[in-house]
This record gives structure tokens, C-alpha cells and sequence, in this order.
């Protein structure tokens, strides 16, 4: 049996999945996105991660899978297995704060607190993330990735992506 | 993904496992009719924005095709890539070739309202597996919804070759559209017992939305409908081919990891 690392805490795979960035947005971690929904260790050391992905299709599933598997063996585990659930589903909500700031920063506008499932068949209002103004147009309800969506913004006249609100 | 919290029947079981191979087939054949586009499509926004709906829809048949797993232990892979035209069970109406751009964007949308109405309904089916993937496909699937609507409000109430254009493809799609309604063996037992939704509730739902919209709003005139449907072993010509191009590389190369 494998002794117990000791830095192997819950405390300390939460803050080196801090560390694992998301592939398509690298300012924020799958922790800022809200992916990691608990973290266990058991009594001979292995450690369980239960994700939720954030689009079903996401073809980057695979990579964040392996990157929270790599982050938390180079911890010293001896073994670890990332589970996936769906429920609760994934939301923008649980995107944190300071992480929506850097998405902000980085040119992505954050996005705007989630509906709870109504069918519509208008969009939300964006504001651009760069001069703020709501004179925004969205030139493309879906962007390079499964997650965003394309605008420009008439005020400052620069395009922009910005989230899905989901 | 929690275990399922009621016990299936053998019967229950056999038509849920052909429910969700149903469900997953329609998307994976929609799926590469809208892939059939990318590099194609009439601006470079739209290439993305097809390219995006088509990989969500896989997503979808991925989680359907997982559920099933858990029943069966069948592999989705094989599922997808093994299986000749005569065993999908796809409905005609998605294996249609992917026509013009209006065709293409008022099949989806007939698709995106049917699939956002049947999974908001199935959110609250009493397999709890089903319930979550429902939940989650949910939210994706108002996006497709919100982007085909509009784009069938703009090629209708465009130019007279857009308008045009765009009721062809309803007199085209019409009859085909039907289809989907169209119940697998035992998926009455199933609605009984709350696993799936009732087909007929959430039909009137989807017409009550569509309807208006398309013939008030967008101006188009709704083909006579109503024909007798066949059954989901009944295919189109085109399965067939679009099946050999889907499969040639896995079929190629069955051994070699995806990645």
C-alpha cells in the first residue's frame, strides 16, 4: 500500500486544479469555469475528481480529462480518476468573478446571469467588453468555440467574442 | 452519471435502448449533413456557426448513445461507424441531401424546435439518466433554435428568390417532417410510466410555436401534411451514401485511437 502523500490534501489538488487552464480560454482554469465539482481522496491515497463539462460536444473534454489527471499525479497520487456528471448541469453562473474580470481583459465579454430554460427565440443583451457600451451587434450567434458567440461593438468599432449565457 | 434509480423491465429496457439509438441516429445523420457544409457555407460566420450546431448535436447522440451503453454496454464508436443504412434508424427526413442554404437552415430549424421542445419535456422523465442528459442538451439546443429561426424570418422576408427559395424547401420538407413524431415499438409503455414524453403533448407544443411563425410571421404557406409516415426502417436512397463516406475511415482503420 502506497504511504499517503502528505501534501496530498483536499485544499492542495483544489489550489494545483486552480493551475490547470482551461485549452480554448487560457486566462481562466477549470476552477474559474466552475468545471470541478468535488474532489476525494480515499484511504489509499487515490483521489477522485468529479467534473461537469460545459458543452456536450466540447472537443476539448479530452484534454481537460487529462490535464486534471496529470496535474494531480504530479501532486503524488497514486492513482486518480476524473469522473464526469451532468447534474447540475453547467452554468455561466458559476463562472467566479475575477475570473469573468479576465475574460473581460482578454477581450471575451462575460456573460450575462443565465435564464432558467425558457424558449425564446431572441438573444440576451451584450455589453462590449472594451469601451462597455450596449451599441453591440452580434455578427455570429456561434464562435470558434462551442462556448462563444461573435459581435462588433458600433461605439468603438472593434469585434469581439462573447459568452454564451447558459 | 448516477445509476438509474428505477428497475427497467426487459420490455421497458428494450424499447428505451431503441429510443435513444433512435434519438442519436437523427442526430448523427443531421450532424454530417451539416458538416457536409463546412468550408461551403455561404459566408465564413455561418461555416462556423453550422460547424458549431453540428458538433453539438454529436455531442448529443454521444450522451443518448452512452445512456444506452449503460443498458447494453455498447460502444458508441461501433454504434456509429459499424452499422450498415439497414440498421439506423434515422427518420427520412434528416438523411434528405443537404439542399440549398434555405433547405438547410429550415430543416434545422424544423429539427432545433422539435429537439428544444421534446428534451424540455424529457427534462422531467422519471430515468433520472435521461433527465440530466435532457437537462443539459436543453440549454444547448435554444441556441440552435434562436440562430435557424432567424435565419428562415430572413430568407422568407428577403428577396423573391430568397422567399422563394425558402418555400420550396418547406414544400420539400413538409411531407418528411412527420416523421419525427412517429413512435418507436414500446415508446407507449414508456410515456405510461413517465420515462419519455408524450409525443402527442409536446407535437401540439411544436406546432404552436412553428406554425404562427412561419406562416404570420415569415409569409410562407404551410404544404397540405398529414400524410401516413413509415416506420424508421423505412429509408431514403441517400442513407446509404452518406453512411460509406461517414464510415470510411473507421471503417479503414477500426484499431486506430481517435486521437
Amino acid at each position: 500500500m502506497t504511504a499517503i502523500q502528505p501534501q496530498l490534501t483536499p485544499q492542495a489538488i483544489w489550489a494545483v486544479l486552480d493551475t490547470v487552464p482551461d485549452p480554448e480560454i487560457p486566462v481562466v482554469s477549470v476552477t474559474d469555469m466552475g468545471m470541478v465539482r468535488d474532489v476525494q481522496i480515499g484511504e489509499d491515497g487515490a483521489v477522485t475528481v468529479t467534473f461537469t463539462p460545459t458543452f456536450s460536444g466540447c472537443p476539448a473534454l479530452h484534454v481537460i480529462r487529462e490535464s486534471i489527471g496529470q496535474a494531480v499525479r504530479d501532486l503524488g497520487a497514486s492513482a486518480v480518476e476524473v469522473k464526469s456528471t451532468l447534474t447540475p448541469p453547467w452554468t455561466t453562473d458559476w463562472i467566479k468573478e475575477d475570473a469573468r474580470e479576465r475574460l473581460r481583459q482578454y477581450g471575451i465579454a462575460p456573460p450575462a446571469p443565465a435564464e432558467d430554460g425558457l424558449i425564446q427565440l431572441q438573444a440576451d443583451a451584450t455589453r462590449c467588453p472594451r469601451c462597455a457600451s450596449f451599441d453591440v451587434r452580434m455578427t455570429g450567434s456561434f464562435g470558434p468555440t462551442l462556448c462563444k458567440r461573435l459581435y462588433v461593438c458600433d461605439a468603438c468599432k472593434e469585434p469581439f467574442e462573447g459568452f454564451k449565457s447558459v | 452519471m448516477t445509476a438509474p434509480a428505477l428497475i427497467l423491465s426487459d420490455v421497458q429496457q428494450a424499447a428505451l435502448i431503441r429510443k435513444l439509438t433512435a434519438l442519436a441516429d437523427d442526430e448523427i445523420i443531421l450532424a454530417q449533413r451539416g458538416g457536409e457544409w463546412t468550408g461551403h457555407a455561404p459566408i465564413l460566420e455561418e461555416d462556423i456557426a453550422l460547424a458549431n450546431i453540428a458538433q453539438d448535436e454529436l455531442g448529443h447522440a454521444g450522451m443518448y448513445l452512452e445512456l444506452r451503453r449503460a443498458l447494453d454496454g455498447t460502444d458508441a464508436d461501433a454504434l456509429a461507424f459499424t452499422r450498415s443504412a439497414d440498421e439506423f434508424t434515422s427518420s427520412r427526413f434528416v438523411e434528405l441531401p443537404k439542399g440549398d442554404w434555405a433547405f438547410t437552415m429550415l430543416r434545422q430549424y424544423l429539427y432545433d424546435a422539435y429537439e428544444a421542445l421534446w428534451l424540455d419535456a424529457a427534462r422531467k422523465s422519471t430515468y433520472e439518466p435521461l433527465a440530466e442528459v435532457a437537462n443539459k442538451a436543453f440549454r444547448e439546443e435554444r441556441f440552435h433554435l434562436q440562430h435557424t429561426a432567424l435565419w428562415v424570418e430572413r430568407l422568407a422576408l428577403g428577396t423573391p428568390e430568397s422567399m422563394k427559395r425558402t418555400q420550396d424547401a418547406l414544400n420539400a420538407l413538409w411531407p418528411y417532417v412527420g416523421q419525427l413524431w412517429q413512435p418507436v415499438e414500446g415508446e407507449d409503455g414508456l410515456i405510461e410510466a413517465g420515462l419519455l414524453p408524450d409525443l402527442n403533448a409536446v407535437k401540439t407544443r411544436w406546432e404552436g410555436l412553428i406554425v404562427p411563425h412561419l406562416t404570420i410571421q415569415c409569409g410562407l404557406i404551410l404544404p397540405p401534411g398529414g400524410a401516413a409516415q413509415p416506420g424508421r426502417d423505412t429509408h431514403t436512397e441517400y442513407l446509404a451514401p452518406l453512411l460509406d463516406e461517414m464510415q470510411s475511415v473507421y471503417r479503414a482503420h477500426p484499431d486506430t485511437p481517435y486521437w
